[in-house]
């Protein structure tokens, strides 16, 4: 079986600071892997570096998503191959709906496979499909994109997005900074629904806690930009036991 | 709300699609203005005397007038010499139903996408077309005959009806307004005429398209709206010109008078040839559009998306005479490349409980410059005046420039007056987040100014909103990255 995401030796970073410097991963489809790290390990970085931020540089290595060159692919390139970013911060766009906005991005990701686009009605029957998943109410979903969610409203629309687009891998980037345990579960009951054989998760997070509800393959360790220890689940457990403080010394060690 | 994907696919590519030439045969006026001219087209439409007196007027005013230069726009002046006044497509007799039309015409319209048979069998949407300065044909006029809407070019109102033309014309831009407007009434050749009687209710959408087709001319047309009593009407106007090198004037002038308790709805989706990127062509629009609320509770509602033109110089305006009226202005500019933008609103409260509107949305990229400028005036009379204004800039790129004129002069302390105005920017992160969706920059541009038009959008009827959409979406092509 050939792997989803085959990334060898990456090293980037930001107005010539290095950030990532020799990581490795690799996820297979079907997989859910969790990094963690302490702040400023390059957790962040990473998911920027995948999805083609610009501000980033790649300054070595290599990256292969489902067979490509991933730094050969623009943006949203990328997002049409099925890479999906669920952001630490999403943006707010005045006057378009999230019902239009996705409809937009559906539509172009069909145009980009060569399918033609789908129609109001098979969009809207999707979409009434998908709101149960994420448990979103109607009214989010017909306003303004993000304009005056609250911190849980913007994540839960990560998710529907993330349920209406299926992508073969979604990066979730920090979604549980901000939420209250009720949201928490919310998204985690909606990425293990969504869940199957064919795509993949990367978790990133700061706290153990969303892996109680999301329940991780493997666990990686982040470190000064690469990774320094992998695990089970238990792994996850053990650094909320002992603080990051442990790996760091045993990195040293 | 319709898919942007497939407008996307329509525009790509296309710069300006209505920068054709019709192989029309014209009849076109040596060049220069003076009396003999004004006489001559006063003569030629068989005009009655008051008519002629009218312009003559006009042109001694205009004589004596210097061209306003308070613009924020630059440009090269105007020759009046050097223009021709008068061009009209070559007919032979006098039409009395579309089979009659040129066919050469018909398809001239069908690339405009306004097939006035398709129009009129399918929209529901009555058309009044002005090819460079004369009206060819007029759509629905018998069935709205039958509810006493008279909708018919303004040559064809000074013979119908001249006794309703005299009493309205200049009412609300007087001959001697300003230049262009005193220009217009000099030499105007055509243009639209609108009545609604009292306690109708139009049951479709009048609309107007004027397009400039010959070299070497202007353009001058003329509107005029009465809504009596109690009716309503919704009425909209559309414009494209062949893409030349030369800059072309267009001086319009349109007059709304909106009776006691009468609605008049008036949208613009202007595409005048803006110029190419250089800034080389491009048409001139001078503009005086005015609506005058007459009565008691009537209201006027300015709905416009300007996409074209070289320079735009236009503040449609309302005056608020009648008690409880209500006076609107929506707009969404675009500027592009070159393009040079001076345009607004003027509302002028002069009734008790007046209420105004103003919702501006300008949008500059490229090295274009695009002014709002403004103007609230509450005279000392008016009791419990009210005003609300928004102005909002987006800017694309760091070439261009966004300015706000905005003027508020109450001599009544009982007003209340609001004003809000941003600036911003399409930021990256928008932008990115976009792409993460799969969604390329181009098209992320055009959904984000949509919805940040969308308050001036949602004003436009139905089918014009598309059109209005999809010109957003050409006019700012290649304007990002």
């Amino acid at each position: 079986m050939s792997a989803l995401l085959d990334v060898k030796n990456l090293t980037a970073g930001i107005e010539g600071k290095t950030i990532l410097n020799g990581l490795n991963l690799t996820v297979n489809p079907g997989e859910v892997h969790a990094i963690m790290g302490p702040n400023g390990a390059g957790k962040s970085t990473l998911s920027s570096v995948l999805a083609g931020r610009e501000d980033f540089e790649v300054t070595g290595g290599s990256a292969e998503f489902d067979g490509k060159d991933l730094f050969d692919l623009d943006p949203e390139e990328r997002a049409c191959e099925g890479l999906f970013v669920a952001f630490q911060y999403p943006v707010e766009i005045p006057g378009v709906s999230t019902t239009n906005f996705l409809r937009t991005a559906l539509n172009e990701q069909r145009k980009y496979r060569g399918e033609s686009p789908l129609d109001a009605m098979d969009f809207l029957a999707t979409m009434k499909e998908k709101m149960k998943v994420v448990e979103i109410s109607k009214d989010l979903t017909s306003r303004s994109l993000n304009e005056g969610f609250s911190g849980g409203e913007k994540k839960r629309n990560e998710i529907f997005q993330l349920a209406m687009l299926e992508p073969k891998l979604a990066i979730l980037d920090e979604t549980d900074s901000g939420l209250d345990i009720d949201a928490l579960k919310t998204v985690a009951n909606g990425v293990n629904t969504l869940k199957n054989e064919n795509n993949a998760f990367i978790v990133i997070t700061h706290y153990q806690r969303l892996l109680n509800y999301i329940v991780p393959d493997f666990v990686h360790v982040l470190h000064e930009g690469k990774i320094v220890k992998s695990g089970d689940k238990s792994l996850a457990l053990e650094l909320e036991e002992k603080g990051y403080d442990w790996i760091k010394d045993e990195v040293v060690a | 709300m319709s898919d942007s994907q497939q407008i996307l696919e329509e525009v790509t590519g296309s710069e300006y699609k209505h920068g054709w030439v019709s192989d029309i045969e014209q009849d076109i006026d040596p060049k220069g203005l003076n009396e003999d001219v004004v006489r001559m087209i006063s003569k030629r439409k068989n005009e009655p005397e008051f008519m002629l007196e009218w312009r003559l007027k006009a042109f001694r005013l205009w004589q004596k007038m210097t061209e306003p230069h308070w613009g924020n726009v630059t440009y090269t002046p105007v020759d009046y010499q050097d223009l021709s006044y008068y061009a009209a497509p070559k007919q032979k007799k006098e039409l009395k139903s579309l089979d009659e039309v040129d066919p050469e015409l018909l398809r001239t319209f069908d690339r405009l996408g306004i097939s006035l048979d398709e129009q009129k069998r399918l929209s529901g949407v009555a058309v009044d077309a002005v090819i460079d300065s004369v009206s060819v044909a007029t759509t629905f006029k018998d069935k709205l005959a039958e509810l006493g809407i008279i909708f018919c070019s303004m040559s064809e109102a000074l013979q119908e009806h001249p006794e309703l033309v005299q009493k309205y014309i200049g009412s609300v831009v007087p001959a001697g307004d300003n230049f262009f407007a005193a220009l217009n009434s000099a030499v105007f050749s055509d243009g639209s005429f609108c009545y609604i009687p009292k306690g109708v209710r139009c049951p479709m959408e009048l609309s107007t398209y004027f397009r400039i087709n010959a070299a070497g001319t202007g353009q001058f047309e003329r509107t005029l709206i009465v809504a009596d009593e109690g009716s309503y009407v919704s009425y909209l106007e559309g414009c494209t010109a062949p893409m030349r090198d030369e800059n072309q004037l267009h001086a319009a002038v349109v007059e709304i008078v909106a009776m006691k308790d009468a609605e008049v709805k008036y949208s613009t989706v202007q595409n005048w040839y803006p110029g190419d990127k250089d800034g080389k062509g491009g048409i001139y629009n001078f503009v005086t559009k005015r609506g005058i609320c007459k009565g008691e509770r009537s209201k006027i509602s300015w709905t416009q998306v300007e996409t074209g033109s070289a320079i735009t110089w236009k503040y449609p305006s309302v005056i608020l005479q009648g008690d409880d009226s209500i006076g609107e202005f929506y707009s969404v500019a675009v500027t592009n490349n070159m393009q040079q933008a001076d345009t607004g609103t003027k509302m002028i409260h002069v009734g008790n409980n007046t209420k105004s509107n103003i919702v501006s949305k300008g949008i500059s990229a490229g090295r274009s410059q695009n002014s709002y400028r403004g103007m609230v005036q509450v005279n000392p009379r008016a009791r419990n005046a009210r005003n609300f204004s928004q102005c909002d800039s987006l800017l694309m790129g760091d070439q261009c420039g966004a300015h706000t004129f905005p003027v508020i002069d109450t001599r009544n302390t009982g007003a209340i007056i609001e004003h809000e105005a941003t600036t911003s920017k399409i930021g990256e992160d928008v932008l990115f987040y976009c792409n993460q969706r799969g969604i390329d920059t181009e098209t992320a541009v055009n959904l984000i100014v949509n919805g940040y038009c969308k308050e001036v959008l949602n004003q436009l009827p139905m089918e014009f909103a598309v059109e209005a959409q999809k010109l957003l979406e050409i006019s700012l092509e290649g304007s990002v990255g």
